[in-house]
């Protein structure tokens, strides 16, 4: 498991890989919000292009995030989602407040 | 019906142990040659029921988390997950999407994921006694192609 950011003006992109369940979306967390509270760029971008398992703490993990940027005006996209990941995000009706992507 | 195998897997509630227990039942099952995807059907489910006995069965403690899994010929597994935590005091409502007693970042949906990746799922509950969620995944029929 791992966090690599990267950053521009408009935007922050959080980069995840490998597991994300409830025991890593602590630091996960963690290093994310210290990346977009630093910066409050107007788009953060989360890439699930590396993850390789989820659950619902995932599905955490993005509302957490989406209250933090929506609370100072930004919004939130979640890229590279596999068909799967995406079905679960959709359980949760993530799709009405993030912007959701499947992978290529 | 008989099983032709089992498995019984006793852990600790910590959250280290949640990837041990979905990759150890996930890897006991492979053995019914599951797909790539039914495969991760029963990683995930597993993991939903295990964080649910670490994070509220045993909320302020380590208490003990008993895995059983159960292979029928019929390329059915059946996975109990048993914790003697808390319990819980309305499992209807406790299995209706959304519903979450910790807030913060749960979304609520451990449940609702239970349910969409397996065939069956029941839960057993008293409060102050303990909690036992039963999961039942039927894999499919594999056909394979001649040389
Ligand atoms: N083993 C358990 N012991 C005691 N209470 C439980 C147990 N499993 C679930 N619950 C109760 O049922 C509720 C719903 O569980 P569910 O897994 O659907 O959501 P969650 O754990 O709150 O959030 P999420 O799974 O999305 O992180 C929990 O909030 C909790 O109150
Ligand atoms: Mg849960």
């Amino acid at each position: 498991m791992a966090v690599k950011i990267s950053s521009s003006p408009m935007r922050v992109t959080v980069s995840l890989s490998g597991e994300i369940d409830h025991h890593n979306a602590a630091v996960i967390r963690m290093e994310a919000d210290e990346a977009i509270q630093s910066k409050l760029a107007p788009n953060v971008r989360l890439d699930f292009d590396e993850v390789t398992f989820m659950d619902s703490s995932a599905i955490g993990f993005v509302l957490g995030r989406y209250r933090i940027v929506e609370s100072y005006g930004g919004n939130v996209e979640v890229i590279n989602l596999t068909r799967r990941q995406f079905a679960m995000m959709k359980l949760a009706g993530l799709e009405n407040v993030v912007k959701l992507k499947t992978k290529k | 019906m008989k099983p032709i195998n089992k498995m019984i897997l006793k852990t600790d509630s910590r959250s280290i142990n949640e990837s041990f227990a979905r990759i150890c039942v996930s890897a006991f099952a492979a053995q019914l040659d599951p797909d790539i995807e039914e495969l991760s059907d029963v990683k995930t489910a597993v993991s939903e029921a295990v964080t649910n006995c670490i994070v509220h069965a045993y909320p302020n403690k380590v208490g003990e988390i008993i895995i059983k899994v159960f292979i029928y010929e019929n390329r059915t597994v059946k996975i109990s997950i048993k914790d003697k935590g808390r319990g819980i005091e309305d499992v209807k409502k406790a299995m209706e999407p959304l519903y979450t007693t910790l807030g913060g970042e749960r979304a609520g949906l451990g449940f609702a994921v239970m349910e969409s990746f397996c065939d069956r799922i029941s839960v057993k509950s008293t409060v102050g006694k303990g909690t036992t969620v039963n999961l039942t995944k039927i894999f499919a029929s594999r056909t394979y192609e001649n040389e």
